[in-house]
């Protein structure tokens, strides 16, 4: 398809455990085990998981901060790991992350118009006024007052760092940008209108993101298409209503269990998953959540669910799934 | 519009910091005080040479008629056994002293930084080989290995300068080092890097200023140090030559006359205890306020 | 019976270089024994400083707590010498701090740390305080408590980190604990057994809870009653079940508007205006400059607390116009 702006081929990244006398690995952390997927331009992919799912790795892989074990990615139609230094500075340009945390993502002891302009001043050769012109400009494209160009990151509250953030993203007009849990370390307000901003900037921008969050009402209020990520694997992934109407794998629903909403009465209706997220050196057998699931059998401890396509690009990985329907009954 | 207020509002939250840092150093008294006393320090070193009352005894003039007089009107801290007025060369020794150790700090700044910064920024095998020529300069005692460098160079206040500066950087290298290392694992450092930023400019646009803050604590601690170091090289002749009026000279001198002339080595000393103190106060302020912690007010 | 734990006219003020300003100005606020109360409000809205001036905690300078009073059992707090404050904290009053991970000791193995609050605080033997200690883990529900005890702050997860940090705080006995922003920066699955945990063991050992939060939607699914803090000023207060039903400041009705919603109702109306540090400085309303129902008078005069019904308060000038209040649903924004 001509519009795929991102394709994910089967993408793995393992880390080494290094052990013993000549630092050997001895054991692989599979981080990313196995992704597929693919974005069409001015999407929204909301990927949720809990932390240690892999999902900041497979953005550290997709933005070449780390090499990948094996797989394939394509942005905009071009292989992002066979190419020289010189394009894929050019490909930076376009792909661009908002990180987690606006307390660390932004060097304290810079202007923030030299981190707002850090990007331009790499990429493009520009004198100090147009720089401020231009810091400025993106300042007011992210709700801000042009006047907090002259100012440090500790003068602005956290909602206000996360649009200073996103302003440098924006920098370079990129074609799509990541977005690392953006409001998982802000409060609920801030969270609000961050939410609202970033929407209102896909659409006059044409943007296509990838949200990362482990809420799934922050993803909900966002995507388009959703991806469920455990422990290094994709669980479900298809179009955000489907998902939400007709949610496949016990772990996704549970994850919709977990969120105290307005309309909670009582600790007692939030549903919690007993234990943690298992190790990654040695995940489960057969399926990865079957230590956690409150339906798991034998079957889950022993053969690996493949994916299965629920029609209308809804996929998940669950033995269950097509004998949840028959077994109804 | 474009040009002028630009100028004007990048010179402007460098004075508000400026204006910042110099409250959160008055807050603490005792800081406040050796702040004081090094401006103090500072502005007779400037002014030394037309404030003392003997001019001409700085250098080598002799006054034999006066010799080991106790203190009076006329000889505040009293006179030498050539006859010299005390006070003037204590004062004009305050210059000597500053103008070494700042001297020597820099020196030994500007090897440290830049190699602690590329190693803890690089790691790997440059990390490896920075640091274990590091260590090895670690090894020795840094006063011993003063002597033993300014010992082979020969005696003059410039290759003592020269000695201290190579026996002190590697304690700024590691100290760097430990803080880059950190720094290197902070997100707008991956920012950074995501956006494409080469290597260099993330040494020393991101990662040097983050860790440059305990380095500042550690020079002007280290000022102290330096000071007490020259004097003591010169004590055991390694520094300073007579009739140079250096603090540690003086004293090495006045033992000769210790038991009859006090006067000689105490107030040489006093200097060197007094300027000695107020670095490390100043330090220990300074560490308070570069501190992010307590800078949140 | 008096109360069990009122703040009174407090006001907290931060003498910072530009100068003095307000960060805590709460009349009155009355916790009942054994209830979960919830503060909720933005960052910057004086949450924290109201934890640490309970706990007495707060540096000084820059903060400086210029009157009122805080009765705690009848006494207050704010008289105690020193002395005095540090057998009330741990044994009276405990604080689960936001992050875990900076709370714990990195050097200790959790048990370590569980086993010397112990020791500290009561005369008993080693073998005795690690069988405590045991129990204290088991208490907050962690699987395989031997296990835990021997590991390191860094080998556990954050969940399980702040489960030791509720097991820390409750060791000596605390009756009343105070929970700021305790699932902060946690996923969602860790954050709900968190809070199940804090209401279980608020219903099994009868402690009383003040907890802090950013998000209403915590606060109903735990706690019964609620305040909302703005610059430093709290606007309503009431029974949860009352504010969510029926919000009346303003402020409120921003919060719960910005909660993402669930199925269907898929657009928020979000109040986009950002905050504004002046409002503190004003004789009116702080929420003044951010209200889209603002009037003339709210500039110039602080609106006072007004009864709406039951235990429900506000503070704005709004809410008692004409009379009848224009009770809406949280729709409109």
């Amino acid at each position: 398809m001509a519009d795929s702006i991102l394709k994910v081929k089967d993408l793995k990244k393992y880390f080494p455990v290094r052990g013993g006398f000549f630092s050997k690995p001895v054991a692989w952390v599979k981080a990313v085990d196995g992704v597929t997927f693919e974005m069409e331009q001015g999407e929204v992919l909301g990927l949720v998981g809990e932390s240690g799912c892999g999902k900041t790795t497979l953005v550290n892989v997709l933005l070449n901060l780390e090499e990948p074990t094996s797989g394939e990615v394509y942005f905009d139609g071009l292989d992002l790991f066979d190419m020289d230094k010189k394009s894929l500075r050019k490909i930076r340009k376009n792909l661009q992350i908002v990180f987690q945390d606006p307390f660390w993502s932004l060097n304290p002891r810079l202007l923030v118009r030299d981190i707002v302009g850090e990007p331009i001043k790499v990429h493009a050769n520009c004198s100090r006024e147009q720089l401020v012109k231009k810091v400025g400009d993106l300042l007011e494209m992210v709700g801000l007052p042009r006047s907090g160009v002259f100012k440090y990151p500790h003068e602005f509250s956290g909602g206000e760092r996360q649009r200073i953030a996103i302003a440098r993203a924006l920098a370079l007009s990129p074609k799509l940008v990541v977005l690392d849990e953006p409001t998982s370390s802000i409060d609920v307000l801030s969270q609000a209108q961050i939410l609202e901003l970033l929407k209102n900037l896909k659409q006059s921008l044409g943007l296509t993101y990838i949200l990362i969050s482990h809420d799934l009402s922050v993803v909900n209020y966002m995507a388009d298409r959703i991806a469920v990520m455990y422990l290094g694997k994709m669980v479900e992934y298809g179009p955000a209503d489907d998902v939400f109407d007709r949610t496949a794998h016990p772990y996704t629903k549970a994850l919709f269990a977990a969120i105290p909403t307005l309309d909670t009465e009582g600790i007692d209706s939030i549903a919690t998953i007993e234990g943690s997220v298992p190790s990654a050196i040695n995940p489960p057998s057969g399926c990865r959540f079957h230590t956690r699931c409150p339906m798991a059998k034998e079957i889950c401890r022993q053969r690996e669910p493949v994916m299965v396509d629920l029609g209308g690009g809804h996929r998940a990985a669950c033995h269950f799934i097509g004998k949840d329907a028959k077994g109804a009954c | 519009m474009t040009k002028s207020p630009g100028i004007i509002n990048s010179i402007k939250p460098r004075i508000r910091e400026i204006r910042l840092s110099l409250y959160l150093l008055g807050r603490n008294r005792l800081t406040r005080l050796s702040l004081g006393v090094v401006i103090l320090l500072v502005l007779t070193a400037l002014v030394a040479p037309f404030i003392v009352p003997y001019p001409e005894h700085i250098e080598a003039e002799t006054n034999p008629v006066d010799k080991l007089l106790p203190p009076s009107g006329k000889y505040f801290f009293g006179t030498d056994e050539l006859g010299r007025d005390i006070f003037s060369r204590v004062i004009y020794g305050t210059r000597i002293s500053l103008q070494t150790a700042l001297i020597a700090v820099g020196l030994a700044l500007l090897i440290g930084i830049p190699l602690g910064a590329i190693a803890g920024a690089t790691g790997g095998m440059v990390d490896e080989v920075i640091m274990r020529i590091t260590d090895i300069f670690l090894s020795f005692p840094p006063l011993l290995l003063a002597i033993a460098i300014a010992a082979f160079l020969g005696p003059s206040l410039e290759n003592a300068m020269l000695a201290i500066a190579v026996s002190w950087w590697p304690w700024y290298t590691r100290l760097i080092r430990g803080q880059a290392v950190s720094i290197r694992e902070r997100q707008f450092v991956k920012a950074a890097k995501a956006i494409g930023t080469p290597p260099a400019r993330i040494i020393f646009g991101h990662i040097v200023p983050n860790c440059i803050a305990p380095v500042i604590v550690q020079a002007s601690m280290d000022i102290g140090g330096v000071i007490l170091t020259i004097a003591s090289l010169s004590f055991l002749g390694l520094g300073a030559q007579p009739p140079t009026p250096e603090w540690g000279l003086m004293v090495s001198t006045s033992r000769n006359y210790f038991l009859n002339a006090w006067w000689y080595s105490i107030f040489p000393g006093l200097a060197i205890f007094v300027t000695v103190l107020v670095f490390n106060l100043l330090g220990d302020g300074l560490r308070e306020i570069l501190d992010p912690k307590t800078r949140k007010i | 019976m008096g109360e069990y734990f009122k703040i009174k006219d407090l006001r907290v003020g931060f003498k910072t270089f530009e100068g003095h300003k307000n960060v805590l100005d709460i009349d009155t606020m009355v916790l009942n024994k054994g209830e979960t109360f919830g503060i909720v409000g933005e960052s910057g809205a004086g949450k924290t400083v109201l934890a640490l001036t309970i706990l007495r905690l707060l540096s000084s300078p820059p903060a400086v707590i210029e009157s009122g009073s805080i009765l705690f059992n009848g006494e207050d707090l704010l008289q105690k010498p020193e002395s005095e404050m540090r057998k009330i904290r741990g044994r009276h009053i405990s604080m689960i701090f936001q992050d875990p991970m900076s709370t714990l000791n990195p050097v200790f193995t959790v048990g370590e740390q569980i086993i010397r609050v112990f020791r500290n605080n009561k005369r008993i033997s080693r073998k005795e305080a690690e069988k405590e200690a045991l129990g204290m883990i088991e208490m907050v529900k962690l699987p395989d408590a031997k296990n835990i005890m021997g590991k390191y702050p860094h080998e556990l997860s954050g969940g399980q980190r702040q489960r030791i940090v509720i097991a820390i705080a409750l060791s000596c006995g605390a009756e009343f604990l105070i929970a700021d922003e305790p699932t902060r920066n946690l996923d969602v699955t860790i954050q709900a057994g968190i809070l199940k945990l804090i209401a279980e063991l608020q219903r099994e050992l009868g402690v009383t809870v003040l907890f802090i939060a950013n998000n209403l939607g915590l606060v109903s699914a735990i706690c019964k009653r609620v305040a909302i803090l703005n610059a430093g000023r709290i606007v309503e207060t009431g029974s949860v079940r009352e504010v969510l039903k029926d919000p009346r400041h303003p402020y409120t009705l921003t919060l719960l508007n910005a909660i993402p919603r669930n199925k269907g109702e898929r657009v928020n109306r979000v109040n986009t205006t950002i905050k504004e540090e002046r409002d503190r400085d004003l004789r009116g309303c702080r929420y003044y400059s951010r209200c889209v129902e603002k009037r003339e008078v709210c500039r110039d005069s602080e609106p006072v607390p007004g009864l709406i019904l039951g235990t429900h308060w506000v503070a704005c000038h709004r809410a008692f116009e004409g009379g009848e209040p224009g009770g809406g649903q949280h729709t409109e924004g």
